[in-house]
């Protein structure tokens, strides 16, 4: 079953079709990756499914809903490229904040903070903090929610490798209890630890498949290599 | 639109104003410095102090929670907060009320402890109401900050923002009468500032401070509330849930 549909969707921004057509599906309850190097369309691809984005054309459906419907602002979790929380607070007061507005209980706030292991930086102005921390406070107000589908652009970017393992495994947790994750990346390395891939380039969809299905279709056991090849074959 | 997320916004938004000490220490002490300032430099004519002194307690506030305001909104929505906010259930009157509030609350003891110099140890003799000059005090703060919630949507960095202040807000101190009486400008002058809003903001504090009360400053209130709304409403509008 699909979580989210997108049909023909086209999306110009700064006067360039930025994606030209697209046709996906999502699995619901499945971990996928949106894997392609930066500046193909990755960020408009989320931005749509979260019903953000300005769109020319086509049909973006998430649980069965239009993007961007009301009911889904409390069903679906989303984290920006740019940590997108408030500066001047601390780690708990940003928190408290957006636990507010999604009406979650007090547990779901140290349920968050545990979860991007930021235990002990609760009373933190997240001014003073590093980029990786600032990036780990904007993924614990996505999570906040419980949402059934989460939205993540980026989230490992700059982190410490031992984290970077552990918030995969969470994102698996989140996986296995049936949360459906868009997980987009740069970086190819990060691939292996998707259930599903995507792969984009240049607006394009260039490839709906599996970590072991993409090193069984080129024969690369680098998955950048299978990357690579598949591009190759394309052209 | 729920209080719940109304007054958690308001809370947030006092919090981190409390964590910039020096916006508060400036935006608490500048206005009773200026009074001072005005009320030496009047030393000679202290009748212009008296006329001039309790209508500025009203709208330092205005020009405050206009600066504070656009620049707070610009940051929400260059830090994609907003975008943040947007995407969860949260109604925009929830933020925009939620702003209004904590700005109402900073705004009455910004014009306490303007009222608390000027009468106290400035001499500041008026034959009104103080109580109706902190009223349109709070009144102003609300225009201001409905002002600068809508022109933030037009400004892209911090440094335009902080333009529109001269651009919109000084003109607007000019021809409100604080300076010269409107019947003494040119024609055309007087008529547009027939169409500002601190025009009424002024004229309500003029009255208020001379002793005048009823219909007068009822018409004052009600000019300056309707500004509030119809900015509040473009402002608004200026929140989008989708952008390019």
């Amino acid at each position: 079953m699909a979580a989210i549909e997108i049909d023909d969707l086209r999306v110009a921004r700064g006067g360039k079709l930025v994606l030209p057509g697209i046709d996906l599906e999502i699995a619901a309850g499945r971990l996928t990756g949106l894997l392609g190097p930066s500046g193909s369309g990755k960020t408009t691809l989320m931005r749509a499914i979260v019903g953000v984005q300005l769109v020319e054309a086509g049909s973006v459906r998430v649980l069965g809903v239009r993007a961007g419907a009301p009911e889904l602002r409390r069903r679906v979790g989303y984290v920006t490229q740019a940590p997108s929380v408030y500066a001047d607070l601390t780690v708990r007061e940003n928190l408290q904040y957006f636990a507010a507005v999604l009406g979650m209980p007090r547990g779901a706030i140290d349920d968050a903070i545990r979860t991007v292991d930021l235990g002990g930086h609760e009373g933190q102005v997240v001014r003073t903090m590093s980029g990786g921390e600032r990036s780990r406070v904007s993924l614990a107000t996505a999570l906040l929610g419980r949402p059934e589908v989460l939205v993540l652009d980026e989230p490992t970017v700059g982190l410490d490798p031992v984290l970077r393992r552990d918030l995969w495994a969470a994102f698996h947790r989140f996986a296995d209890d049936g949360v459906t994750l868009l997980v987009s990346s740069h970086v190819m390395d990060e691939a292996h630890r998707c259930q599903e891939l995507v792969l984009m380039r240049e607006g394009d969809i260039v490839a709906v498949t599996t970590p072991d299905e993409l090193r069984a279709r080129t024969g690369e056991e680098d998955l950048e290599d299978a990357f690579l090849a598949l591009i190759e074959a394309r052209a | 639109m729920s209080g719940r997320i109304t007054l958690a916004t308001a809370a947030r938004v006092l919090r981190q104003l409390r964590r910039d000490r020096r916006t508060l220490v400036l935006v608490f002490g500048v206005p009773s410095l200026l009074l001072a300032l005005f009320r030496y430099v009047f030393d000679g004519a202290p009748e212009t102090f008296d006329r001039v002194g309790g209508p500025m307690v009203g709208i330092f506030p205005l020009v405050s929670m206009f600066l504070v305001t656009s620049i707070a909104m610009l940051r929400e929505r260059t830090t994609g907060t907003l975008e943040r906010l947007m995407s969860m259930p949260l109604a925009k009157l929830d933020l925009l009320v939620g702003y209004g509030i904590a700005f109402a609350l900073l705004a009455t003891v910004q014009a306490s402890i303007a009222s608390a110099v000027a009468f106290g140890l400035l001499g500041l003799d008026v034959n009104g109401s103080i109580w109706l000059v902190l009223a349109f005090a709070v009144l102003n703060a609300l225009l201001g900050m409905s002002l600068g919630l809508f022109l933030s949507a037009f400004a892209s960095t911090e440094f335009q923002a902080v333009q529109f202040m001269p651009a919109v807000i000084l003109p607007q101190v000019l021809l409100c009468g604080l300076l010269v009486p409107r019947d003494r400008m040119a024609p055309l002058l007087e008529w547009v500032s027939a169409a500002l809003p601190m025009t009424y903001a002024y004229d309500g504090l003029a009255r208020a401070t001379s002793g005048a009360t009823g219909a007068c400053v009822a018409v004052d209130v009600a000019v300056v509330t309707g500004t509030i709304l119809v900015a509040l409403a473009l402002g608004a509008a200026t929140l989008r849930r989708r952008t390019p």
